[in-house]
């Protein structure tokens, strides 16, 4: 299958090694991955601090690249729920009911990693090998914006070696959200504690999520405390082979 | 012809309780550092989430439950009007009476000259968010009149001199040895040897009510519900305080949001299956009381009725943030909030706290004078998920940001981050450029404000050598 990729600019300029292993991957499983480099952000930074207007060229940026694709793949349950759920609706108030019907539908061609592979090219062993002892954030938006459910874990539990160890109070928000871990930066940090907490008490090498922003945030606490967990984005996990 | 009257009015300025002193991260600073009421938060919200999820889980149509809620709201607010009219004239032919008040200040001359007119210089109240609201216990204090908190906990922040942080459970951040200390200085009468076993403290504020249930000659309450069909007012409650206050007075005196009313008895059937399960985590309200008009020989003889507008006919008003007015007040959204959990109420500045506070306080009283509350989520959804009349509360703080007045240098900076952002080559230099300055800078530390909030307490990342789109080029 031909799939665009679309790299978030998060994992474009700060976390590059989460789009390569999407894209690696994908070609391992024999799918064919394009980077259309017209594409730069969602604008989702913009639209959540406020500033719909200013997301506005963004929004008409990301339909005209990545329109002329079925399907489309992002490493960021965040970005693909901003994508689906609001790029039609700055079009509709700031742009026009054409720009944002073409929004909602590549948005519905837009997924975020295990649903592609879970939802679209039906694979949950993606035959990877991982030997390390991993616990899972779910991530908000992952859930309760773009819905992707147990995927990520229905992926997780087939890679081999990987020692899966349920973290709890996964639901709960690690306190990143965009520009809110910079405006509130003490109740985030506080919400972050807990995460943190929870992370250690599971005794995992690694903790790993779908969304590089949240791991940005958990990963930079987890550093300043020198706690020895590292942080690892699931398409990098899923990437991993044997040889 | 129609005369265009202009928008309608936000909640004045100078009375109520929906502006705090500070901004949300100015309060949430000092919260944050109060470990026991941290510590009470948690442990509070963790047992009424976990006890409101099981009773949740046994209902098989609870989401259509909540799509039922959800629609019968959004009917009412499309024909608020007719409705509010109809019920006057109900509760009116039941023999009570009506009286409209635009704002807080007028509720309060309504409610101030009617207990006078009673001659009593006491009022029993059941507890209200709209009464906390419109600061009703102020000003009846400012006119000679001694207002009695029943409901429990309610009582206790009065005599705490305290200001309520949760709408259903409004002394959560005080636990039982605080409630013990409060009881003993405040409370007339209070045995000394009081221990803080609960059952003890809730039998000590039992006597003391009981007496001044039986000595006061008129109620204030608040209304969950009322029927527009029929002119019957509902009040839920746990306690049986309410029941004492709707019952035995000579004169009751409702003070109730106009967006409160439902149109037919049988409306009411979702919402007392929704609301105890959502908020208390109960299958079945305790008390519930309903009444219609003036029973001759029972029940109070004199029954007002004062509808509250103070700025919901500007939140009706505004189509992507009206559905705020949807909520019963049940706290779900509080208690699953992470933010919440651990800033407490009092930091919202608001009588409405939470998520649920964060969209509705800012429309009551016009976005600037509670510019810092819709930010004070992290937009994770929980909030959404667990609202019973599902209330997209995310994107509603999307939108009220968007109207925020926003400050000049996070504007220009944002206006530039996207000029950038829409122009791929000056977006790959300004990638190159960002990693040349963290070369320059001490890694983590070299941020300027307001980038120092995340590197107080968070390392950034390493900077990649390479980034994705020159990989890609490059391979």
């Amino acid at each position: 299958m031909r799939i665009a990729l679309f790299a978030t600019c998060l994992a474009d300029t700060l976390f590059p090694e989460a789009a390569k292993a999407t894209a690696l991957l994908l070609e391992r499983l024999g799918h064919e991955v394009v980077f259309p480099f017209e594409q730069t952000c969602c604008g989702q930074m913009h639209v959540n601090t406020g500033y719909q207007k200013d997301a506005l060229p963004l929004v008409k940026r990301y339909v005209k690249t990545f329109d002329p694709y079925d399907v489309i793949v992002a490493p960021s349950g965040s970005c693909v729920g901003s994508i689906r759920h609001q790029h039609a609706m700055v079009a509709a108030k700031y742009g026009d009911a054409g720009l944002a019907s073409r929004a909602s539908s590549v948005g519905e061609r837009t997924y975020e990693l295990s649903e592609l592979l879970i939802d679209v090219l039906k694979i949950e062993d993606v035959g990877a090998f991982y030997p390390h002892k991993v616990t899972y954030h779910p991530t908000c938006h992952s859930l309760r914006m773009t819905r992707v459910g147990d995927k990520p874990l229905r992926l997780l539990r087939q890679v081999r070696g990987l020692d899966l160890v349920e973290l709890p109070a996964a639901e709960q928000c690690c306190g990143f959200g965009g520009t809110f871990a910079i405006k509130n930066a003490e109740t985030s940090s506080a919400m972050l504690a807990d995460k943190m907490t929870n992370i250690v008490s599971t005794g995992a090498d690694v903790c790993s999520a779908g969304d590089a922003s949240c791991l940005m945030h958990i990963g930079g606490g987890l550093s300043r405390l020198r706690s020895g967990v590292r942080t690892v984005h699931l398409a990098e996990i899923l990437a991993a082979t044997e040889s | 012809m129609t005369t265009f009257l202009g928008m309608p009015a936000t909640a004045p300025r100078g009375v109520g309780n929906l502006r705090g002193d500070q901004t949300f991260p100015e309060a949430a600073h000092d919260a944050l550092g109060n470990d026991q009421m941290r510590r009470n938060l948690r442990h509070a919200t963790t047992t009424i989430r976990g006890k409101s999820g099981k009773v949740i889980g046994e209902l098989p149509d609870w989401q259509r439950l909540r799509d039922a809620g959800s629609a019968i709201k959004a009917d009412v607010m499309a024909r608020l009007p007719f409705l509010l009219e109809q019920l006057e004239q109900n509760v009116t032919a039941a023999g009570g009476i009506v009286h409209w008040a635009a704002d807080a200040n007028e509720a309060n001359a309504i409610v101030t000259r009617l207990v006078k007119e009673t001659g009593s210089d006491r009022v029993i109240k059941v507890k209200s968010m709209a009464t906390q609201e419109i600061g009703l216990n102020e000003a009846l204090e400012e006119a000679g009149i001694a207002p009695v908190e029943t409901d429990l906990a309610e009582l206790i922040v009065q005599l705490g001199h305290d200001k309520p942080s949760h709408i259903l459970v409004p002394a959560i951040h005080r636990n039982r040895s605080e409630i013990r200390e409060i009881f003993l200085r405040e409370m007339p009468g209070v045995d000394p040897a009081l221990t803080d076993d609960p059952p003890v403290l809730a039998a000590a504020a039992r006597r003391y009510l009981r007496e001044t249930f039986l000595s006061t000659t008129v109620a204030v309450s608040g209304a969950n519900f009322a029927i527009a069909d029929t002119g019957t007012l509902a009040v839920v409650e746990s306690e049986g305080n309410g029941r004492m206050c709707l019952t035995l007075p000579d004169t009751l005196i409702t003070v109730m949001g106009i967006e409160k009313v439902l149109p037919t008895w049988q409306d009411l059937e979702v919402f007392l299956q929704l609301l105890p399960r959502a908020s208390t985590g109960e299958r079945m309200n305790p008390y519930t009381t309903m009444w219609t008009g003036v029973t001759p020989g029972d029940g109070p003889q004199n029954f007002h009725l004062i509808l509250l507008d103070n700025g919901r006919s500007a939140v009706l008003a505004d189509e992507a943030g009206r559905s705020a007015l949807h909520c019963i007040r049940c706290s779900a959204c509080l208690n699953v909030c992470p933010v919440y959990e651990r800033t407490g109420g009092h930091a919202y500045g608001s009588v409405y706290p939470g998520p649920i506070g964060a969209i509705l306080s800012p429309q009551l009283t016009g976005i600037e004078d509670n510019a810092s509350l819709p930010y004070a989520s992290s937009l994770c959804g929980a909030c959404f998920d667990a609202c019973p009349v599902k209330i997209d509360i995310p994107s509603i703080l999307v939108h009220l940001r968007n109207e925020v007045p926003h400050p000049r240098g996070e504007r220009a900076a944002m206006k530039a981050a996207a000029r950038i952002m829409d122009r791929p080559r000056l977006y790959a230099s300004a990638q190159r450029a960002a990693k040349l300055a963290r070369i320059a800078g001490r890694r983590g530390r070299g941020l300027p404000p307001p980038l120092t909030g995340w590197t107080a307490s968070r390392d950034l990342p390493e900077m990649p050598s390479q980034t994705f789109r020159d990989w890609w080029a490059a391979r």
